[in-house]
C-alpha cells in the first residue's frame, strides 16, 4: 500500500530541447491518480525523457508540469518524497551490499527505522537471503529486483518505470506485472515506458503512443489501452523483421 | 530532511564505499609520493632551499592527488547512474555536493598527512615544532582545493573529454590556493616560523566565497 495517495499528473505545453534537437513537443496531458500508463513508441520518440520530466531529473525547456493530491497542488519540493523510479540504469551502489544500497536510500528519503524497512523491501523482491552480498555480484535479473526495491522503497504515489521489465526473466515478468497490478489498485500513480508485448502490460489502464516527441495516440483514461500497445507492438516487430 | 543530515549519510557513504575499495586512496598515495621523491632527486635542494622551495612543491604535489582524486568524484556516480538516484531523493542538492566536499576533504587530509612525514625527511625540514601551525594552512589549503575540486568535477563529469576538462577547469581557478598556501606554508617553515594571518584570511575568504558559491548553484551543477 502507498503511504502517500497516488498523485494526479498535468502537463502543460511540455517541449525538452537538447541543443538543436527536440525530444519532446507539445505534451498536454492530464494522467488521474491511481492511473497506470504505458508510453509506447519507438527508441528516441520521447518517452524517456518525459519521465525524467516527471521524476524532476531534468526541466522542460518550455511549457510545466503540475502534481496534485486530490485538489490541491503539490509543491515540487514535497512531490519529491512521493515519487519512485526505476531507471534504465539500476541506480544502485555496486560496492554497497543490497541491504546497505536500500539503507541509504531510506535513509536518504527520511524513512523511520531504515534497517528494517530495508529487510522488509528485501523480502518480496526474493533478495533477503542475498542481503549482504555486494550488488557488484549480483546478476542483472537481481540488479533489476533490487532497483525495483528502491523505488519502492518510501512506499510511492507516483511510480515511474522506464522499461523496469528488462533483464528479468518471464517468472520475474510476472512478479512485476503483479506487482504493478497491486500497487495500481492501491492508488499509486503508475507511469511507465515499455517495448514490445511483455506482461507489464497487463496492469495497463491507459497508453499513450509517442513519435518524434509528439503525442500521436492516446486511449484516454475510459478508453482500451490494447490496441495501442498491439499497434506498437506489431511496428516495432515489423521493423525489427525488416532489418 | 535537513541539509546537515543529508549531507552526513552521503559522506558516511562516500567513506564506506572509499574505505572498502581503497582504489582512490592507494593510487593517490602512491602517485603523490612518487612525485614529491621524483621532486627531490631532480632539485636535490640544500636546507635552506628545501624551506624556500619546498612549501611549492609540496602544494604542487597536493595539487596532483587533488585532480587525480577528485575526478572520481562523481564518475564514479555514472556508472549505474546514481547520481540521478540521489537527485530524486527529497533533500538539499547542495548536500550532495557538500557530502562529496566532505569525503574528498577528509581523503585529501589523509593523503597530506602520509605524505609529510616523507617531505620532512626528503627536504630535511623539522616539522614537528610547526607541525599545529603546518595543520591549520593544511586544513585551509584543502578546504579551498576540495570545494573547488568536487564542484569542477561535478561539471566535467557531464562533458565529454571529461577526464582532459577537469585539470583544465580546476589548475586555474586554484591558482589563488596555491599561492596563498605555499606563502602561508613557507612563513611557517621559516626560522623562526611566522603564521601569516594575511594569507590564512585570504585562504580563509576563498573557502567561504566558494562554498556559499556552491551552495548557490548546486542544484543547476548537477542537472543534466
Amino acid at each position: 500500500m502507498p503511504a502517500s495517495a497516488g498523485l494526479k499528473l498535468q502537463f502543460s505545453e511540455v517541449e525538452k530541447r537538447y541543443g538543436m534537437r527536440l525530444a519532446l513537443r507539445g505534451i498536454n496531458i492530464t494522467i488521474a491518480a491511481g492511473e497506470c500508463v504505458a508510453l509506447v513508441g519507438h527508441n528516441g520518440s520521447g518517452k524517456t525523457t518525459l519521465l525524467k520530466i516527471a521524476a524532476q531529473l531534468t526541466r522542460p525547456s518550455r511549457g510545466k508540469i503540475a502534481f496534485y493530491s486530490g485538489e490541491n497542488l503539490v509543491s515540487l519540493e514535497e512531490v519529491k518524497s512521493q515519487v519512485g523510479m526505476v531507471g534504465h540504469h539500476t541506480l544502485l551502489y555496486e560496492e554497497l551490499t543490497a541491504e546497505e544500497n536500500l539503507i541509504f536510500f531510506a535513509k536518504l528519503f527520511g524513512l523511520a527505522d531504515p534497517a528494517q524497512k530495508a529487510r522488509q523491501a528485501l523480502e518480496p523482491v526474493g533478495l533477503a537471503s542475498r542481503a549482504s552480498d555486494l550488488v557488484r555480484t549480483f546478476s542483472r535479473g537481481m540488479r533489476q529486483r533490487l532497483s525495483i526495491a528502491r523505488a519502492l522503497l518510501a512506499s510511492p504515489g507516483l511510480l515511474l518505470l522506464d522499461e523496469a521489465g528488462t533483464g528479468l526473466d518471464p517468472e520475474g515478468q510476472q512478479w512485476l506485472a503483479a506487482s504493478i497490478r497491486r500497487l495500481r489498485d492501491s492508488g499509486c500513480t503508475i507511469l511507465m515506458s515499455t517495448h514490445g508485448r511483455n506482461e507489464t502490460q497487463t496492469a495497463v489502464t491507459r497508453a499513450i503512443r509517442l513519435e518524434a516527441g509528439k503525442i500521436t495516440h492516446d486511449s484516454g483514461a475510459a478508453g482500451d489501452p490494447k490496441k495501442i500497445l498491439v499497434m506498437a507492438a506489431v511496428r516495432e516487430n515489423g521493423e525489427e523483421g525488416e532489418a | 530532511m535537513t541539509l546537515a543530515r543529508a549531507t552526513g549519510v552521503i559522506l558516511a557513504k562516500e567513506l564506506r564505499t572509499e574505505f572498502r575499495s581503497r582504489e582512490l586512496l592507494g593510487t593517490t598515495v602512491v602517485f603523490v609520493l612518487i612525485v614529491i621523491v621524483l621532486f627531490s632527486f631532480t632539485f636535490n635542494p640544500t636546507s635552506t632551499e628545501s624551506r624556500r622551495f619546498g612549501p611549492g612543491l609540496l602544494w604542487l604535489a597536493f595539487l596532483f592527488a587533488g585532480s587525480l582524486m577528485l575526478q572520481s568524484s562523481f564518475l564514479r556516480e555514472q556508472t549505474n547512474d546514481t547520481l540521478a538516484a540521489l537527485r530524486l531523493a527529497p533533500i538539499d542538492p547542495f548536500s550532495i555536493l557538500a557530502g562529496k566536499m566532505a569525503a574528498n576533504f577528509l581523503f585529501l587530509l589523509l593523503v597530506e598527512v602520509i605524505l609529510l612525514p616523507v617531505f620532512a625527511v626528503l627536504y630535511n625540514i623539522a616539522i614537528l615544532p610547526v607541525l599545529g601551525q603546518l595543520l591549520l594552512v593544511l586544513t585551509l589549503g584543502t578546504i579551498g582545493l576540495a570545494a573547488t575540486g568536487t564542484v569542477f568535477s561535478a561539471v566535467a563529469a557531464q562533458a565529454r573529454l571529461r577526464e582532459l576538462l577537469l585539470p583544465l577547469l580546476l589548475l586555474p581557478v586554484l591558482a589563488p590556493v596555491l599561492i596563498a598556501s605555499t606563502e602561508a606554508t613557507i612563513g611557517v617553515l621559516r626560522d623562526p616560523a611566522e603564521l601569516s594571518l594575511v594569507w590564512l584570511t585570504f585562504l580563509a575568504c576563498f573557502d567561504v566565497v566558494f562554498l556559499t558559491a556552491a551552495w548557490m548553484v548546486g542544484e543547476y551543477l548537477l542537472e543534466e
